[in-house]
């Protein structure tokens, strides 16, 4: 008799917050919806592991916020405070170090998979942007994120990295002065990293990370074209089976994070002095290895521009060639370019691990 | 499955969820707990200028952390009281025109003793014992 009063009460409730919210249709939808089952189905989780560990960044991140203060004063050493006076605070600093690292990889990872699943094809360039996109607010997070401990490596590595931007054609030393809050790295480009880093770009990121999950509802996970063709590809339920796979991938995430947490704590280095000499050694984030060796590499001139002009001209381009992919990888009579395709990802790919590895250890 | 296996791997994988969802809260909890910043214990503060605090009037002064309000009545007589209002923490001041130590948040007003004349403060203020010698003025902790 109770549990059927209970059955019933749950009912009422169930009914009128179906009134107010619609949830049916959500649920209908994921009843429905379905991922394609071939040998690269695995490939799929990385998107998934990205936004966890975005989920992560933004957790963390609130947390550190508690006790940060940004300005060139306090940054050292109210991190320092973090790590060595708040319980758990290495920890906290460390996974948000790690996890920052580990989404720029498993963002990566997503990107070439998708490239070459070929998930971009009509009608998904808009998704294959919009990743584009994100990737690239990704690495302004990890740049701009560099500089708020206020240590040396981060403090050149700023100093490196406005000054290039300084050097993009006709918009440069606007651009780098507004980046910097004057002509120098100083306190006021801390306060300004420290916002966009916590404000503009999170902003920025749900807008457009809203928009790219929207799109991928709405097309649904792309089959690569060769197993379209043949047809009847085995499909699998997204709601329970992929959705528990995907979240059994996010704990082996969170295992790995918090093992290279523990074991391997983030180091804070020494306070900036922007009056001491660059040490020896200094390089930044590994991320931006290839692009920093390929720079280094480069001759004073190059035809009448300088080296950092023409180096961010050829990078820009190769960027830009690599976002309109959806527009080239498809002859016009619907044929797939695909030895362009390959060689232009493997390519990619082969520069990206090589220069990073040069660069780190030349 | 027989029900009994069911249950069982249930309760594993359910209690292992739970164990180690407590063992991130953990951390965090802790994390959210402002550490204790140790503070030097301030007994007594000698306020540098103090001749320049014309009779009737008073000024703020700093006793570690905290607020003290200095107001010297006459010539020779000092006083020293905490500057928080007991009501709500709000900084009191020193009203020349009354002689009445006031809080402006609450309209709270002390007398010269430290004692609530009118408005909502519960408590007296906290004194401090004031020595004065010539141009030296010392702020103490009443013992």
């Amino acid at each position: 008799m109770e549990r059927a009063m209970a059955v019933q009460a749950a009912r009422r409730w169930q009914g009128w917050l179906e009134e107010r919210l619609g949830w049916d249709r959500v649920r209908m939808f994921l009843a429905h919806k379905e991922v394609p089952v071939h040998s690269g189905t695995a490939w799929y989780y990385f998107g998934g592991i990205t936004l966890f560990l975005f989920g992560i960044q933004v957790a963390t991140g609130i947390l550190l916020l508690l006790y940060y203060r940004p300005t060139a004063t306090e940054a050292y050493e109210s991190v320092q405070f973090i790590l060595t006076r708040v319980e758990f605070g290495w920890l906290i600093r460390s996974i948000h170090s790690w996890s920052a690292n580990l989404m720029v990889l498993t963002a990566f990872i997503h990107m070439f998979s998708v490239a070459f699943l070929r998930g971009w094809r009509r009608p998904r360039e808009l998704t294959w942007l919009s990743g584009i996109l994100l990737l690239g607010l990704t690495l302004a997070f990890g740049f701009s994120g560099y500089l708020l401990p206020w240590n040396t490596t981060a403090y050149f590595a700023t100093k490196v990295g406005t000054d290039l931007v300084g050097s993009v054609p006709l918009a440069g030393p606007a651009l780098a002065r507004f980046l910097r809050g004057g002509d120098e790295v100083t306190g006021a480009t801390l306060t300004r990293f420290f916002g966009f880093h916590v404000a503009v770009l999170p902003a920025l990121t749900t807008a457009l990370l809203g928009l790219h999950l929207a799109l991928v509802q709405r097309f649904g996970i792309s089959t690569p074209p060769w197993l379209e063709s043949r047809g009847d590809v085995p499909q699998m339920p997204f709601v329970p089976n992929f959705l528990l796979r995907e979240l059994m991938a996010w704990y082996l995430a969170l295992g790995v994070l918090g093992m290279l947490a523990a074991l391997f704590p983030w180091p804070l280095g020494e306070k900036a002095d922007p009056f001491a000499p660059a040490p020896a050694g200094i390089r930044p984030e590994w991320y931006f290895l290839a692009a920093f060796y390929t720079l280094k590499l480069l001759p004073s001139h190059i035809w009448v521009l300088e080296s950092e002009q023409a180096g961010l001209i050829g990078l820009g381009l190769l960027a830009l060639w690599w976002a309109a992919l959806p527009f080239w990888g498809v002859r016009p009579d619907g044929h797939e370019r695909t030895r362009l395709l390959t060689g232009t990802g493997v390519l990619l790919i082969a520069w990206l691990s090589t220069f990073s590895v040069l660069g780190y250890f030349k | 499955m027989p029900d009994n296996s069911r249950r069982a791997l249930n309760f594993l994988l359910g209690s292992g969820i739970i164990a180690s969802l407590a063992s991130f809260l953990y951390p965090v909890a802790k994390f959210l707990r402002p550490p204790r910043v140790p503070e030097a214990p301030v007994n007594e503060v000698r306020v540098p200028g103090a001749s320049q605090i014309t009779p009737n009037t008073a000024r703020i002064v700093k006793f570690g952390t905290r607020p003290v309000l200095l107001i010297r009545v006459n010539e020779t007589k000092w006083r020293a009281f905490g500057a928080t209002c007991t009501h709500l923490n709000c900084t009191v001041q020193y009203r020349s025109e009354s002689q009445q130590i006031w809080c402006a948040c609450h309209n709270g007003f002390y007398d010269l003793n430290g004692r609530v004349v009118s408005g909502p403060p519960p408590r007296p203020l906290d004194e401090f014992v004031v020595r004065a010698r010539g141009d030296e003025v010392v702020i103490a902790r009443r013992s």
